[in-house]
C-alpha cells in the first residue's frame, strides 16, 4: 500500500496523512503491549527496593520515595541467598557443559557415521521429546532416594545429562557438512575423533550456542525437580528457594520481590547477550 | 573403512554413543517403564510394594480430586490455548511490519518468556494482591472494585490464565513471526495490484498462509498447557477450596504429600496418554498436509 501511495502522484496528499495517521496508531500500540510488558517488571523491581513493612500501602507508591537494599539484606539474613544463587551456578554449569558434550559426541554418531539400527535409534531418541517430564519424576525420584542422592548436587545434576533436543538439534546441523571436508581429513590419516574436534565441531557453532542457551535457561528455571529432591536450604536452587521464602513472608512482598529479582535478573542478563541464538532456536523448533 | 584408527568401528561408535544414551536410558527409558509397572502397585516407599493389579485405575474413576483437576486443567487449556494464540498472532500483526524500535519490543516480551515460572508468578500473586496489588488499584482508578483474585473461587484460574498468557506471549510471539516472514512478498504485490485491502489480503493470503503455523502453535500450547503446575503451585497450591487442582498437582500431591507412588504414577500415565494423543494428531495432520494452504 505504500509503495502504491508514492507511485500515484494524485492521491499523494490524502495518502501521506493517512500513513502518518496508521504509523501514529501503530506506535500508540506498539508502546501500548510495551507497557503491558515492562510495568510488572518495573513494579517488581520497585517493589523490592521498598523497606519491609512500607508495602503494604494503599495507595501504592509507584516510586519508592526511599528507596532502600534493606530487603535485599533481610533476605540474605533468612535464606542461605549466596549459596543458592552458587548451586543454581554450579547446577546449571554443570548440566549445559554435560548436554552439549553428550549431545555433540551422540550426533556425530548419528550424522556422519554408518551403522546398523542407527535410524531406530535416532527414533527412539525422538520418541522421548513427547514423555512429559511429570511421568518418569516418580520413578526418578525413587531412585534418587534409594541411591541416597536427596539433597546432593548429582541428584540435581545427574538426571539433566543427556538431551534427545540437543542431540536432534545438533544432528541436524552436522548433516549439512559436506562429505568431501571429512574425506580430505580421512585421506590424511585422522581418525574419527579428529574429523568430530577439527571438522564437525568448528562448523555447528550457531546450533552449539542455541543449545547453550536453551538449557541454561532450562536447568536455571527448572523448578518440579529441585523441589522434590532438596530439602535442605543449603542445597536448594533459586526457584526452590524462593519459592520458600514466599511460603514464610506471605506479607513481605518487597522481600520476595528482592528475591525474584536476584532469580530472573542472571537469565535475563545471559538472555540479553545471546538473544539471537534464542530467538532462532524458538523460530526452529518451538521449544521453549 | 577408514578413520577407525585407535579404537576400530564398534569401539569408536561406542565412544560417540555411550555418554548420551547412558543418560537418556538410565533417566528417561528406564524410569519411563518403570513408571508404568509402579501403576500396578501401592508403594509408599516405607514399606515393600504390594501388587493391586489395575487398583489404581479404577480409583480414578470415583475419585473426585482427580475428576476435578481434570476438569480444572481443561478450564485452564480452554481459557488460555484461544488467547495465547489470538493474542500472539495479533501482536505478530503488529510487529510484522519494518518499524524502529520494534526490535526492541519483541525483546522486551522476551523477558518473561526467560523468567523463572516461580518469579513470574510470585511477581504476579503481588499484582493480584486484592488489597494492596497494583491490578485491584488501577481498577479502582475508573471505579472497579477488583475481585478477590487468587483468593476467590472463581477469580483464581482466570487470574493464573492471564499470568500465563503474559509469561507465553513473547514466544508463541516469535513463533507467528518467522511464519509471516516465510510468507513470500510477491503474493501481497500481486494482491495489492489487484486492489485488495489490508483486510482482504490478511483473509485471503496471510491467514491460509499462516495456517501451518496456527496449527502448530495450537497444538505446542495444547501439550505444554496439559502439563501447568509451577505457576499454580506457586500462585494457589490448588486453592482456595481446591478451585485450581490441576492434574500435575494431583500427581505431585500423591506422590509427596499422601506417599502413593502407585496412584500418582497412573494419574501421570493419564497425562502422557492426552499429551501422546495431542502429539500424534500434530504428527498426522502435518505429514498429510492437511493445512498447507
Amino acid at each position: 500500500m505504500r509503495s502504491l501511495s508514492l507511485t500515484n502522484t494524485e492521491v499523494r496528499p490524502r495518502a501521506r496523512r493517512q500513513a502518518w495517521f496508521t504509523t501514529v496508531l501503530h506506535y500508540f500500540a506498539l508502546i501500548l503491549v510495551a507497557l503491558l510488558m515492562i510495568v510488572p517488571f518495573l513494579w517488581m523491581i520497585t517493589t523490592s527496593l521498598k523497606a519491609p513493612g512500607s508495602v503494604l500501602v494503599v495507595p501504592p507508591e509507584i516510586i519508592p520515595r526511599s528507596p532502600t537494599l534493606e530487603s535485599y539484606r533481610r533476605v540474605a539474613a533468612t535464606v542461605p541467598l549466596l549459596r543458592m544463587l552458587m548451586n543454581s551456578v554450579i547446577v546449571t554449569t554443570a548440566i549445559v557443559t554435560a548436554q552439549i558434550i553428550t549431545s555433540t559426541l551422540s550426533a556425530y554418531a548419528f550424522a556422519r557415521m554408518q551403522w546398523r539400527g542407527r535410524e531406530a535409534l535416532f527414533m527412539l531418541y525422538l520418541a522421548t521429546l513427547m514423555v512429559p517430564s511429570q511421568v518418569t519424576i516418580t520413578p526418578l525420584f525413587i531412585l534418587v532416594q534409594r541411591l541416597g542422592w536427596m539433597d546432593t548436587y548429582q541428584g540435581l545434576i545427574l538426571p539433566g545429562i543427556s538431551s534427545a533436543f540437543g542431540t536432534f538439534l545438533l544432528r541436524q546441523a552436522m548433516l549439512g557438512i559436506p562429505r568431501e571436508y571429512e574425506e580430505a581429513a580421512f585421506l590424511d590419516g585422522a581418525n574419527h575423533w579428529l574429523v568430530f574436534r577439527h571438522v564437525a565441531l568448528p562448523m555447528i557453532g550457531p546450533s552449539l550456542a542455541t543449545l547453550g542457551v536453551f538449557a541454561t535457561m532450562g536447568s536455571w528455571n527448572s523448578f518440579l525437580w529441585p523441589l522434590f529432591i532438596t530439602r535442605d536450604e543449603r542445597l536448594m536452587t533459586l526457584p526452590v528457594g524462593l519459592s520458600l521464602l514466599q511460603g514464610r513472608y506471605t506479607t513481605e512482598w518487597s522481600m520476595v520481590m528482592a528475591g525474584a529479582v536476584i532469580t530472573v535478573l542472571p537469565i535475563v542478563l545471559i538472555f540479553l547477550v545471546a538473544q539471537r541464538a534464542f530467538v532462532r532456536g524458538v523460530a526452529l523448533s518451538g521449544l521453549k | 573403512m577408514v578413520g577407525e584408527r585407535g579404537f576400530g568401528r564398534v569401539g569408536w561408535l561406542l565412544f560417540f554413543l555411550t555418554p548420551g544414551l547412558a543418560g537418556l536410558v538410565l533417566f528417561t527409558i528406564i524410569p519411563l517403564l518403570a513408571s508404568l509397572v509402579l501403576t500396578l502397585f501401592s508403594w509408599d516407599l516405607l514399606t515393600p510394594p504390594r501388587f493391586v493389579g489395575f487398583d489404581n485405575f479404577t480409583r480414578l474413576f470415583r475419585d473426585r480430586n482427580f475428576w476435578a483437576a481434570l476438569r480444572h486443567t481443561l478450564s485452564f487449556i480452554f481459557g488460555y490455548v484461544p488467547l495465547v494464540t489470538v493474542l500472539g498472532l495479533g501482536l505478530a500483526l503488529l510487529l510484522n511490519v519494518p518499524r524502529r524500535g520494534i526490535g526492541f519490543i519483541r525483546t522486551l516480551y522476551f523477558l518473561p518468556v526467560v523468567s523463572s515460572w516461580v518469579a513470574v508468578a510470585l511477581l504476579w500473586s503481588w499484582l493480584f494482591n486484592p488489597r494492596y496489588g497494583l491490578i485491584n488499584y488501577l481498577l479502582s482508578l475508573i471505579g472497579i472494585t477488583g475481585p478477590g483474585w487468587l483468593f476467590d473461587p472463581d477469580w483464581a484460574m482466570p487470574a493464573i490464565i492471564l499470568t500465563s498468557v503474559w509469561k507465553d506471549l513473547g514466544f508463541v510471539l516469535v513463533l507467528f513471526l518467522a511464519g509471516l516472514q516465510a510468507i513470500p512478498n510477491d503474493y501481497y504485490e500481486a494482491a495489492s495490484l489487484d486492489g485488495a485491502g489490508r483486510f482482504q489480503q490478511l483473509r485471503y493470503i496471510t491467514l491460509p498462509q499462516l495456517a501451518p503455523t496456527l496449527f502448530f502453535v495450537t497444538v505446542i500450547s495444547l501439550i505444554n498447557s496439559f502439563q501447568v503446575f509451577d505457576q499454580v503451585w506457586v500462585m494457589t497450591q490448588g486453592g482456595p477450596a481446591g478451585a485450581t487442582t490441576v492434574l500435575v498437582e494431583q500427581v505431585v500431591r500423591h506422590a509427596f504429600s499422601y506417599g502413593e507412588m502407585g496412584y500418582a504414577a497412573a494419574i501421570s500415565w493419564v497425562l502422557f496418554v492426552m499429551v501422546f494423543i495431542a502429539t500424534l494428531i500434530q504428527f498426522r495432520l502435518q505429514r498429510r498436509g492437511a493445512f498447507d494452504a
